[in-house]
């Protein structure tokens, strides 16, 4: 799978107030793509654009993927809640995307997704009976199991504790290579260790931050790694 | 099962600790202490009614005393065993018919704007109307058999049903929504995968709620008119001043409504169990 570029250009208006105005997002094809900003900022607006999902915003502008051909259909969604069918279990969970389509699922793909996050012991489980990491785990098999070029994260690490996020983040970047990622995020060290172009969003505008020349995933600790995103802070509080 | 164990346990617990809710399984020493203080509770409000009637000397065709009541139950069981099986396959047609039509129906209005605009309305002007008011009418056309009980037992438990599972197919968590529609589920996909499994615990509500509603409904039903149930033998009892069997009956009635409230009840722990 070749995994396109992605560009949104244009202005989105909430209750006839601009929300933002002659913006332009370009996500790296088959890399990632970081999206910081305050809450509140309309980070979470531009994800749910490219989702094709309802934002409450007047969009007039353009989305084209690299390739030409229409994005519908080719992306996967994954948000701070896991979004686990409490009825259903692992399995079930990781399967959702057939199961909603009324398709028979792809059994063996699927068992061996269960497998590599780590969750074979864990399959017939309910999501009640999980960590909040192992259910972040089900939700990323699950994202995964869509096998989608695009794939859209808004803030799906943030509630979780820092180890647990670290690894997380560990998991999607090996899991997820090769295709194009938007993470939306309020955490600037996140942003400095996944991203292969970083923006912030501010007053309704993005600016391009130029992250390390050190490829994305880069380690927490990492001199550059942590200086950028001590800058992304300092800008962060001066916004 | 012990609390510290919980809490060490933390939040990223890899062996996961199972937090089945303990109080749908109460230990059994504690469920039987409950049963104990129940009949004890019954059994001093029994003792204060056979003294309130022996020492006022009551009449026994105002309030017979429970030891009268349980003699004519034991005399007449045939008859009243009769009755109850009657009012109990109304109720329970009732319940069955009542429930599947408010469930069809919350899912209707729930997928139609424009079945909401319509029905929703008619809806709650049929509640402001007293059912009980409609029982004459009923029995007119229904005739005094089983079908006007049902019928009045349906209309009764209809609302509540409706009402209860079209608020918790309304209030579908939005992530889920979006989740569905991301991955490409259709509305009638979304319907019946998401929405209609996420809103089973407010369907249970509804039901419970709906086993109360239809002996009431099934009994005003036989008082209007009828040639059998527990209603029935009250009236019937009531017009030979046979207050004894009258309360017989009452007994009945009541242990009848709560042995199908617990029924109800239990099936809907299960139901509400496997979808949380």
């Amino acid at each position: 799978m070749t995994s396109p570029g992605v560009t949104l250009s244009g202005s989105g208006q909430i209750a006839g107030e601009a929300l933002f105005s002659d913006l332009r997002l370009r996500l790296v094809g088959g890399g990632w793509t970081c999206l910081l900003g305050p809450s509140g900022c309309g980070k979470s607006t531009l994800l749910r654009l490219l989702a094709g999902l309802d934002t409450g915003a007047v969009f007039t502008g353009t989305i084209t993927a690299e390739d030409g051909l229409p994005l519908a259909g080719r992306v996967a969604y994954m948000a701070q809640e896991d979004l686990l069918l409490p009825w259903l279990d692992v399995r079930g969970n990781v399967r959702l995307g057939a199961h909603l389509r009324g398709l028979a699922p792809d059994g063996p793909r699927s068992e061996a997704l269960i497998a590599r996050l780590g969750l074979a012991d864990h399959a017939e489980k309910r999501p009640s009976q999980l960590s909040g990491g192992q259910r972040q785990r089900v939700a990323l098999a699950r994202t995964l199991m869509e096998d989608r070029a695009v794939v859209l994260l808004d803030e799906p690490f943030s509630a979780l504790d820092a180890r647990t996020r670290a690894e997380m983040q560990e998991l999607a970047a090996e899991t997820l290579a090769g295709r194009t990622v938007l993470l939306v995020t309020h955490d600037p060290a996140e942003a400095a260790r996944m991203g292969n172009r970083v923006y912030l969003m501010e007053h309704g505008g993005l600016t391009d931050m130029p992250p390390p020349p050190t490829p994305a995933i880069r380690e927490t600790g990492h001199g550059e790694t942590q200086r950028f995103g001590e800058a992304l802070m300092a800008r962060l509080r001066a916004a | 099962m012990s609390g510290a164990g919980r809490i060490s346990s933390g939040v990223r617990s890899e062996g996961a600790s199972s937090p089945r809710p303990a109080a749908r399984d109460p230990a059994p020493s504690r469920r039987w202490r409950a049963v104990a203080q129940a009949a004890l509770v019954t059994l001093v409000l029994l003792a204060l009614w056979e003294g309130l009637v022996r020492l006022l000397a009551l009449p026994p065709f105002i309030l017979p005393g429970p030891l009268r009541v349980g003699r004519a139950l034991i005399e007449n069981a045939g008859l009243i065993a009769y009755h109850t099986g009657i009012t109990a396959v109304e109720v329970a047609l009732g319940l069955v018919i009542g429930a599947g039509l408010g469930a069809a129906t919350a899912i209707g209005i729930a997928v139609s704007p424009l079945a909401r605009a319509f029905i929703r309305p008619a809806l709650i002007v049929t509640q402001a109307l007293p059912v009980f008011a409609l029982a004459p009418i009923l029995t007119l056309w229904f005739g005094y058999g089983m079908a006007s009980k049902i019928v009045m037992a349906v209309l009764i438990i209809y609302f509540p049903v409706t009402s209860s599972f079209f608020d918790g197919l309304m209030r579908t968590p939005q992530g889920w929504l979006d989740l569905g529609h991301v991955m490409g589920a259709t509305p009638r996909q979304a319907m019946w995968r998401i929405r209609v499994p996420a809103a089973i615990p407010s369907l249970a509500s509804g039901l419970r709620l709906a086993a109360v509603y239809a002996p009431i409904g099934a009994v005003i039903g036989e008082w209007v008119g009828a040639a059998g149930g527990l209603g029935y033998l009250m009236l019937l009892a009531n017009g030979r001043a046979k207050t004894d069997l009258m309360f017989a009956a009452l007994i009945v009635l009541a242990l009848l409504a709560l042995l199908l409230y617990r029924l109800v009840g239990a099936a809907c722990d299960r139901l509400t169990a496997r979808m949380e």
